[in-house]
């Protein structure tokens, strides 16, 4: 049976058509949700997708984390369910405590929206299980505040918990660190945009490897 | 209880990047700023508190900041009373 994805909508939020689309094209079942409502743990996964909720006022993700449904998906994540943040997304879940670290201002204070290479470096989280590590992938990054920083990123590196670099540091993350995951896997942040790049067409289609990754395993 | 104006001034902690800060100083010899350095941009965020006294005004504040205002992660605060 095909997965049905959560896909949570906050104020601002612009990216939740294009991981719909994605996810369409997967084969799975994705559903908008109101970010103000209750979260119903009846999905296989759910996807914090990009944009700006709540303006990126304060900080990036920093308003977002209290919204009403954010409560029901920590307990979802607590349980082992699996949940992506993409962009403004992984900020949300920085912010939220369910991913370590933070990302600040990109070095050099441009906002940057470019294809990049980048490697993936572990298939032991949910949303790179079926890409092999060493791994070259073409994404699209789109973002102000995208400088990975963490003082205990020596304790993340030991423990595996990077899953994407990239190739060529466009924005000051400490050690190049573009997506990492929890200890357990099953919630990962990155601030590339995967749903972007699903077909030729439209520029490559190196991202349909991360929603396999997310839907058929 | 009274109300007390308080001011949270929220700053990049050493070691984090501060490109605004650094842009800023970049500009100011142009300027004729010369002697000026050590520039920092963060932010002020005033707020009321009703507390019965200012100590138990600035903890309240502080507990704001630590759980809201500021990213423990990036930034470090202070908060003061102004009135």
């Amino acid at each position: 049976m095909a997965s049905d994805v959560g896909i949570v909508v906050f104020p601002g939020t612009n990216c939740e058509f294009d991981v719909l689309e994605a996810i369409d094209a997967s084969g799975a079942n994705g559903h908008l949700l109101w970010h103000g409502e209750s979260f119903v743990p009846k999905y296989d996964s759910v996807v914090l997708a990009g944009g700006f909720a709540h303006g990126d006022y304060l900080r990036p993700g920093a308003i977002a984390r209290f919204s009403k449904i954010m409560e029901g998906i920590s307990k979802f994540g607590a349980d082992g369910g699996k949940i992506v943040g993409i962009c403004n997304g992984f900020q949300i879940l920085t912010e939220a405590g369910l991913l370590p670290g933070a990302l600040q201002k990109n070095r050099g204070l441009t906002f940057i929206c470019e294809k990049v290479n980048l490697e993936v470096t572990s298939d032991k989280s949910c949303f790179t299980k079926a890409i092999s590590p060493g791994t070259v992938v073409t994404l699209p990054i789109n973002h102000f505040s995208g400088n990975y920083t963490n003082e205990n990123v020596d304790e993340l590196e030991a423990n595996g918990q990077v899953v994407l670099r990239y190739c060529d540091n466009p924005n000051g993350s400490v050690n190049s660190i573009a997506g990492i995951r929890n200890d357990r896997g099953n919630i990962v942040g990155l601030m590339p945009h995967p749903e972007r790049a699903i077909s030729e067409i439209t520029g490559g289609s190196d991202g349909l490897l991360f929603w396999k990754s997310l839907l058929e395993t | 209880m009274s109300e007390f104006e308080l001011i949270a001034e929220i700053r990049h902690k050493s070691g984090i990047a501060d490109p605004e800060g650094s842009t800023i100083l970049r500009a100011l010899p142009a300027l004729g700023f010369e002697e000026i350095s050590n520039v920092s941009v963060g932010k002020a965020i005033r707020f009321a508190v009703s507390a019965s006294n200012a100590s138990e005004a600035v903890a309240k504040g502080e507990e704001l900041c630590k759980r809201l205002l500021a990213n423990p992660v990036l930034e470090s605060f202070k908060v003061s009373v102004i009135s």
